[in-house]
């Protein structure tokens, strides 16, 4: 069993799905990374995903764009990653890096994996690269014992789900919607139906993302999935400082308690 | 040899040129990239398919374009010199070929929405074009940056019927477009063919742009020998992304003798920082979705390009291009902006063409290259475009409207 097996292991053993709270480092300093994803931590985030910065994030909106290109402006580098990571960890969050994928190209994928070891990170999420480019990851992987989330999506073909599956250790990332990161008002019909498709493949935890942003939207993805991702909402409270984010992640906390009452 | 024939330099079935190419792509894409590679791949067999398009180059497009002595310009680069008239295709440059042909397998796959990004405006208005002329609804994402230096494009898109969304994020140019129609393409993918317009991108475009360009070199290759009686030394053509170049030189790639030189953009000079000049100064990277040389800081953060010439104002380049240069089949230089305005000039005026300044960079290797091939060598240039989209940079270059002279 992996940490990250043991995160919705706990989570499910309180018949509730996981909480997970995204946060680009560096953002909107490195230290007010740190503060805020511990913030998360402590108010309820079973998990927090420490974005990467990157110059080109095609699979984000707005919202997570704006917070990358502030952090880049202000002279994030990747080292700075790891520092953030192993704040979470010595805080005693668990923590995965959420990446595109050619930072860690240039890092070296295997450098990249013992550094984030070492941080204490438990994984990577791989939003651009897929298990058929990803021989590299998975042997960095194993070699340093980090779990590896793969996406997939409603577009994706039964033979996919099945081999992205395979590939993948920890959780699978189901994305909600066909579109790029942001919050939204009503959550996908899609969701339910993939997370369907998904478990005919895999006994893996599944995690839904892409859109959510309130305790009732969270509430009704624990219905149907072990773990509720949240991002650019996270992102737009920082804005409103430390206590709304605080305050975010506890409605959100409360709302993956509250599934049984809706589904 | 037919221009949709299998060759011994194809990828393999993931796209790989070498260690080249591939996809680095969201899930979300993978279906639609799969249809596209599927759909192609029928297509390219089959018999309509391929007598439309090639219908549509000779009765729309205009091909074959013709093959053109430059003697005058010549002289300044001491040796023979052709030109391959892409500049004479409708809409003005070679762009057309791919546009064309991805819209009919647009039509193929039963999608009525084509989006697409462009840096110059070549691209776009191509685009716009084969939209229009197939009935598909149209969106052209351009950097804002662009939209100001390619205002004219911008208008001429918006009349022949696509809507053209200028782009804030990032550098705001090419590829701030290209991030911006791949978000697009995730969100709206079912109805949507994202149809790029150079050899790079997730498999299949970097194969299918490439084939839709090969006309080009299938060309050039019978005109120069027709007109000759010989193959040329070395075929030349600009590289960007690279559509064109790999286009012409697929015509002599089994030509041992040919070389095959991209011109890249150096901007104000390699030591500047400030050029575009991927294969020369970059380093292995993924970027919009496929392994290739890319421009990169040390912490793998993209930097942004610099060249006067909007169209070749790129930070990354088309896989096959990387593999090419690996392997050492084709060889990369830089030239810089000053080099590249200076062949813009002096085509105009020695030979009445005035080529796009993306164009004028092959045109500025020619002159580099010549003198060591001396008076008997010979050289095909690709002239990949027209320069009217360019008088706004040339006035302002070179001071036109003050009664300067170029």
């Amino acid at each position: 069993m992996s940490s990250l097996s043991d995160v919705f292991a706990a989570a499910k053993a309180e018949s509730r799905a996981a909480l997970i709270g995204y946060l680009p480092a560096g953002f909107p300093t490195v230290d007010g990374s740190k503060d805020h994803l511990r913030s998360m931590v402590e108010s309820g985030c079973d998990l927090v995903e420490v974005g990467l910065p990157f110059s080109d994030p095609v699979m984000d909106g707005p919202t997570i764009q704006a917070a990358a290109e502030q952090a880049l402006s202000a002279g994030f580098r990747v080292s700075d990653l790891f520092d953030v990571v192993s704040a979470v960890s010595e805080a005693g969050g668990r923590a995965v890096v959420m990446t595109y994928w050619n930072p860690v190209l240039r890092y070296g994928v295997d450098a990249f994996a013992r550094d984030l070891a070492a941080a204490g990170g438990l994984g990577i999420i791989t939003p651009d690269l897929v298990p058929d480019e990803a021989d590299d990851w998975m042997a960095a992987s194993a070699a340093h014992g980090l779990d590896r989330t793969f996406l997939v999506a409603p577009s994706s073909t039964e033979e996919r789900i099945a081999m992205t599956a395979r590939a993948s250790s920890g959780f699978l990332y189901a994305t909600a919607v066909m579109g790029v990161t942001g919050a939204r008002d009503v959550v996908s019909s899609a969701a339910p139906e993939l997370v369907a498709r998904v478990r005919e493949h895999t006994t893996l935890p599944v995690g839904v993302g892409l859109g959510v942003r309130s305790g009732a939207q969270a509430a009704e993805i624990a219905g149907f999935a072990d773990g509720v991702i949240v991002g650019s909402a996270f992102v737009s409270a920082v804005a409103e400082g430390d206590a709304a984010v605080r305050a975010l992640a506890a409605d959100l906390a409360k709302g993956v308690r509250s599934a049984a009452a809706t589904v | 040899m037919g221009q949709f024939t299998p060759t011994p330099h194809d990828p393999d079935a993931r796209g790989h040129f070498g260690p080249w190419g591939g996809r680095f792509v969201p899930e979300a894409l993978i279906a639609a990239v799969d249809e596209l590679a599927a759909e192609y791949d029928k297509a390219r067999l089959d018999p309509e398919f391929v007598n439309e398009f090639q219908r549509l180059l000779k009765d729309f497009a205009g091909r074959p374009s013709l093959l053109t002595e430059a003697p005058k310009f010549a002289e300044h680069a001491g040796t023979r010199v052709w030109l391959k008239r892409e500049d004479l295709n409708h809409t003005g440059s070679h762009k057309i070929n791919n546009v064309l042909g991805q819209a009919l397998l647009t039509k193929r796959m039963g999608k009525k929405r084509v989006i697409a990004e462009t840096g110059a405006g070549q691209h776009g208005v191509a685009t716009a074009t084969a939209c229009a002329l197939l009935g598909l609804d149209c969106v052209v994402y351009m950097g804002e940056v662009d939209t100001e230096r390619q205002a004219l494009n911008v208008a001429r898109m918006r009349l022949l019927g696509a809507e053209v969304i200028p782009v804030k994020s990032g550098s705001r140019t090419l590829k701030d477009a290209i991030n911006e129609a791949l978000r697009d393409w995730v969100t709206n993918v079912d109805e949507t063919h994202y149809l790029l317009g150079t050899a790079a991108g997730p498999h299949p475009f970097p194969l299918l742009v490439r084939d839709f360009h090969r006309v080009i070199g299938i060309e050039a290759r019978e005109q120069v020998l027709e007109k000759t009686g010989r193959l040329p030394d070395a075929v030349i053509a600009c590289v960007g992304g690279g559509s064109n170049a790999i286009g012409i030189f697929h015509g002599f790639i089994d030509d041992q003798d040919v070389r095959l030189i991209g011109v890249e953009p150096g901007g104000s000079g390699l030591d500047s920082g400030s050029h575009g000049a991927t294969l020369t100064a970059g380093t292995p990277g993924s970027l919009h979705g496929a392994m290739s040389y890319v421009m990169q800081d040390e912490d793998g953060q993209i930097t942004e390009a610099h060249s006067i010439s909007a169209g070749l104002d790129y930070p990354g380049v088309g896989p096959e291009h990387s593999h090419l240069k690996d392997i050492g089949r084709a060889e990369y230089f830089p030239v810089t902006d000053a080099e590249a305005m200076e062949a813009f000039a002096l085509l105009s005026r020695t030979e009445g063409i005035i080529p796009a300044i993306e164009s004028s960079h092959a045109l500025a290797g020619a002159l580099k290259i010549g003198p060591s091939l001396g008076p008997d060598g010979l050289l095909v240039v690709n002239l990949s475009g027209r320069g009217d989209k360019d008088m706004d940079t040339a006035v302002k270059y070179f001071g036109l409207a003050d009664g300067g002279q170029a």
